[in-house]
């Protein structure tokens, strides 16, 4: 009979965030995760923004968390070798936009975040290709970029590393109560716990109700985007907001943590049957375009390498995170959309923390660290004539435009959380993110994946169980006499 | 019968047709198009290029020796899905001699160089 | 640090071709090839058409490949680093690669041809509309897992674009065992050839549209089905007019782009027409002793002109390298009416024929093609017809030239 102390549903940056927490402490703690990796729901395809903390309601959950995660990002994302810049960020407004400017400002400084109003000169010197008709900005140098999936990633191979347990394509059917906690079904096994916690994202509501929890009215917005090839880079260096409205921060305009520019996103509310399509629109994208255009001069939308759409889940207008109070050891974290990546690695503290205390849990003395990682495009040549003469995968480029070589994607296959899909390569070593897309490299990281899972090239994935990419052999439908 | 002539970019719409065994080329704009329409009607030839499997994984490139019959490509291609080659080839060597009987074979265009896979 | 009087980068066609033309002037040679072998694209295009010009036969693209493959490798002046990828290109002609063989190669350069070739144009970069399930490929792609690794991509295909390589899959995926539904096409015409449409699709029953697009796909982790419109004279899908279509295969054909990341922000003189380096008639960019062919120069249609172009460059940086110096003044050469554009974009004066190719905006037809030279007629030839899709050329005698050339079309 397997025992666990704490099952985490859902391993997006919050519930990996958790389970990473978790792990600092002598507890058997499990995550199940629905799909075929982690950072698949809303933490796969979001703007991957910092934020500084000015922008939620002060005395709110999201205030709180979001100030209190910004100030983990340097460390956290030094010690996971995690993409990450702090490069400050601007609400942009007109001259008539100055009252709602200042009254965002006394919200930043109610809620403790370094923040102040300039003026055109002062912004021109950050941001050259502003608009011109833009007069006044909130700037926040606190605020950062950081790649959200990267981080979900290395939060579940550090906690794995530090002992914890990952489980993928494993979907939770079944919450029952038992003696001292749960038993937790998926399609695959039976798992007991004292404690769960829900952090299922855009199944949180689904999860709910397995416990006979109340299931939330949740609302989904999807958010559409433009990823701007490397060339890009030079328009823009801090990130660019509108003034925010009852939709959102609006259509932003930054760099990303690995160097290219992100335009977007849109908030448009979809079903809950499609919360998880991510289908991006024509309408978004042009709504997208003229934002953009209302901010900044110079973008050049046409060098767009790829389009995709990316969805939150709010409830209410605050964050959900709770104890259930009709189920006793049910741990809710829910609604956690923006600021929800800011905020993730101090939920998964503040979550530990209160669980630990629950559970009478004993702190580890020693956390392992992650192995450090090579990375060949940011490698000194020195450096690379001596990894490759250590071992020839090294030398041996695969993805041509991002630089990523056989010896880490071998080593993403076989990393704590592995990578079995061509998207799960993707996300830890960017092969077939480039300006081709995957022109190149693709059939050579299905072979890589091929060889190492010892599979055939006709089970090879994109991603979850029927994606396979190359599905058949030709002469498939002939009959073979 | 109704079809493009490929002699040059014009790309003349032929129409062909045939009265008492004399087969008439209208839409060309050129001879060498009403030579291409008699032919396309009374005996057009293709060549085909395939592939065919490997024991063990693998496919090699293959040719007709010379275009065949067009009614025979679809037996052409089922014949082609019919092989399984073992051995090594070099590039000209024939892989499928009388492709579905119409005189011509198949040639590997590559080199093969089989390995036995365990 | 190694020298070679020419180092080639890029082993295909053009690169091969570059190569003998270099050593025919006995040049010392390398080769950088980032696949495990020579012969670039040609390995994956196993159909005919190939050689037609070059050789008088016409043969398969591996074929035509291993005809120069054969003269690269058997001569002993050509080294040929394969699995080798370059990083770098200094302007004083240091190539830095990296290869499991040979680890970190730096390598120091007389003279340098690019002969990186082109890549395709992917879904994100025409914006496509909809999920992003499995399913999805450029047809290059399909081509490669079918035709080098045995695989097929699906079996409901859809194709959009009708230039050739869209074409050609066509032919290829129904040869497979795939059922290929439709073949869409953005313009009002083909950019493919004539040849293809009848053998490719026509033979097959496949129907081809015109002036349609795809609107949007659908399908969470594999394709199941496009949505497809037709569009107006903007090129705007209309909407009104949308239609579905199941299918589990969506392959893109939308155009090609020249592989120039490697000299990007260098200080080679780039046009944006072509995407390619602006060059003279012997191929030499605005970097001396840097010099470009095939497709990463212009998108050919041809691999015999690559070839012949690729030689011509590779006989001139061989020249380079061993210290030749032309020095004739320089004329540039323009695109006039319903050229979209010309190359060599500048050529010396002075004696000899060279060929100015070009290619039209739209389709013509029964127009003469003229170069003019300060408003003297250099040259004239009647066509009577004359596609976007089919690289032209117009010969011209250098001695004839006085000053800047036109190349235009006219009634």
């Amino acid at each position: 009979m397997n025992g666990y102390d704490v099952i985490v549903i859902g391993g997006g940056v919050v519930g990996t965030a958790v389970l990473r927490s978790l792990s600092a402490y002598r507890a058997k703690v499990l995550l199940l995760e629905k799909s075929s990796d982690v950072a698949c729901g809303s933490s796969r395809a979001n703007s991957g923004i910092v934020h500084a903390g000015y922008d939620a309601e002060t005395g709110t959950k999201k205030a709180y968390f979001n100030v209190k995660g910004a100030a983990m990002y340097r460390a956290l994302t030094e010690e996971l070798d995690v993409p990450y810049k702090k490069v400050g960020s601007l609400v942009a407004a007109r001259k008539d936009g100055l009252p709602a400017l200042q009254a965002l400002c006394d919200r930043g400084i109610a809620n403790g975040v370094d923040v102040r109003i300039i003026g055109r000169e002062e912004i021109l010197a950050l941001e050259p290709n502003i608009a011109d008709d833009i007069e006044y900005a909130l700037y926040a140098p606190e605020a950062g970029i950081v790649s959200p999936y990267q981080l979900t990633i290395a939060q579940a191979d550090h906690a794995v590393v530090n002992g914890a347990e990952v489980r993928l394509e494993e979907k939770v059917i079944a919450i029952d109560r038992e003696q001292d906690g749960f038993v937790v079904r998926t399609q695959k096994g039976e798992y007991h716990t004292r404690y769960v916690v829900n952090a299922a994202g855009a199944g949180g509501a689904e999860v709910n109700a397995l416990v006979g929890e109340e299931a939330y009215t949740e609302t989904h917005a999807a958010g559409d985007y433009f990823i701007l090839d490397r060339k890009e880079s030079g328009v823009v260096r801090t990130v660019v907001f509108p003034l925010p409205d009852e939709r959102g921060k609006g259509i932003l305009v930054a760099p990303t943590a690995d160097g290219n520019v992100i335009l977007g996103p849109t908030s448009r509310k979809v079903p809950h049957e499609e919360a998880e399509e991510n289908a991006v629109t024509a309408a978004g994208l042009q709504y997208v375009r003229e934002g953009v255009a209302r901010l900044m001069k110079n973008v050049n939308v046409r060098s767009a390498i790829r389009v995709y759409a990316g969805t939150r889940t709010a409830i209410g207008s605050d964050f959900i995170i709770e104890e259930s109070k009709k189920v006793a050891g049910f741990y809710m974290l829910l609604g956690i959309c923006s600021p929800g990546l800011t905020s993730a690695p101090a939920i998964g503290e503040y979550v530990a923390e209160e669980i630990a205390g629950k559970l009478s849990l004993e702190k580890k003395y020693a956390i392992r660290p992650l192995p450090a990682s090579f990375r060949f495009r940011e490698a000194t040549p020195q450096e690379i004539a001596l990894k490759a003469q250590e071992d020839p995968a090294f030398g041996r480029i695969v993805c041509r435009c991002e630089k990523v070589t056989e010896g880490e994607i071998v080593r993403a296959v076989h990393s704590p959380v592995p990578a079995r899909t061509v998207d799960a390569v993707k996300r830890r070593v960017r092969a077939g993110m480039g300006r081709c897309q995957g022109g190149f490299c693709q059939p050579r990281v299905m072979e890589i994946l091929s060889r190492e899972l010892g599979i055939p090239m006709t089970s090879v994935r994109k991603g979850d169980a029927g994606s396979e990419i190359a599905p058949y052999e030709v002469k498939d439908g002939y009959e073979i006499l | 019968m109704d079809t493009t002539c490929i002699m040059c970019p014009m790309g003349c719409a032929l129409t062909i047709t045939e009265e008492n065994g004399v087969v008439t080329v209208t839409g060309n704009t050129c001879p060498r198009g009403e030579k291409y329409g008699v032919l396309e009607y009374t005996d057009p030839k293709r060549m085909v290029t395939t592939l065919v499997r490997v024991k063990g994984g693998g496919v090699l490139s293959v040719k007709t020796s010379a275009p065949i019959r067009k009614a025979l490509v679809p037996s052409a291609l089922q014949a082609a899905a019919g092989v399984l080659l073992d051995h090594s080839v070099r590039a000209g060597d024939v892989v499928l001699a009388d492709v579905a009987g119409s005189g011509e074979n198949y040639i590997a265009t590559a080199d093969l160089v089989y390995t036995e896979k365990k | 640090m190694k020298y070679f009087d020419v180092v080639i980068i890029g082993g295909g066609p053009a690169g091969m071709a570059a190569a003998i033309g270099a050593r025919e002037q006995g040049a010392s040679v390398a080769i950088l090839e980032r696949d495990v072998r020579l012969g670039g694209i040609l390995n994956q295009c196993i159909h005919n058409g190939f050689g037609l010009h070059y050789f008088g036969e016409e043969l398969t693209g591996p074929e035509y490949a291993e005809r120069f493959r054969q003269k690269v490798l058997a001569d002993s002046g050509i080294d040929v680093y394969l699995e080798a990828m370059v990083l770098s290109l200094t302007e004083n002609k240091i190539v830095t690669a990296v290869s499991p063989a040979d680890g970190l190669i730096e390598i120091s350069a007389g003279s340098v041809v690019l002969a990186m070739g082109c890549r395709e144009r992917s879904a994100g970069a025409i914006g496509l509309i909809g999920t992003r399930p499995a399913g999805i490929y450029t047809a290059g792609m399909a081509q490669r897992l079918s035709n080098v690794d045995g695989y097929l991509v699906g079996k409901e295909v859809v194709i959009l674009g009708s230039g050739d390589i869209g074409l050609i899959m066509a032919r290829r995926m129904t040869s497979e065992g795939a059922k290929v539904k439709l073949v869409m096409e953005i313009m009002p015409f083909s950019s493919g050839l004539k040849r293809n449409i009848v053998q490719c699709l026509q033979d097959y029953d496949i129907p081809l549209r015109y002036s349609t697009t795809v609107t949007r796909v659908t399908g969470k982790e594999r394709l199941t089905g496009v949505y497809i419109a037709p569009v107006d004279e903007k090129r705007n899908p209309i909407l009104e007019q949308e239609e579905y279509i199941p299918c589990d295969t969506l392959l893109l054909s939308v155009g090609l782009i020249p592989e120039n990341d490697l000299i990007a922000g260098s200080a080679i003189e780039m046009s944006p027409v072509t995407s390619g380096a602006v060059v003279d008639e012997y191929r030499q960019t605005s970097v001396p002793g840097i010099f470009s062919a095939g497709n990463v120069l212009h998108v050919h249609d041809l691999v015999d002109n690559v070839s012949e172009e690729a030689y011509v460059a590779g006989r001139a940086a061989a020249k380079y390298a061993a210290g030749a110096i032309e020095d004739a003044p320089i004329v540039a050469v323009r695109a006039g009416a319903g050229v979209r554009y010309a190359l060599p974009q500048r050529i010396h004066r002075g004696e000899g024929t060279v060929r100015l190719y070009f290619r039209v905006d739209k389709v013509y037809r029964g127009m003469t093609v003229t170069a003019r030279s300060e408003g003297v007629l250099l040259k004239k030839k009647k066509t009577m017809v004359l596609a976007p899709g089919e690289m032209q050329y117009i010969e011209i005698d250098k001695s004839l030239v006085t000053g800047d050339i036109s190349v235009a079309l006219e009634e």
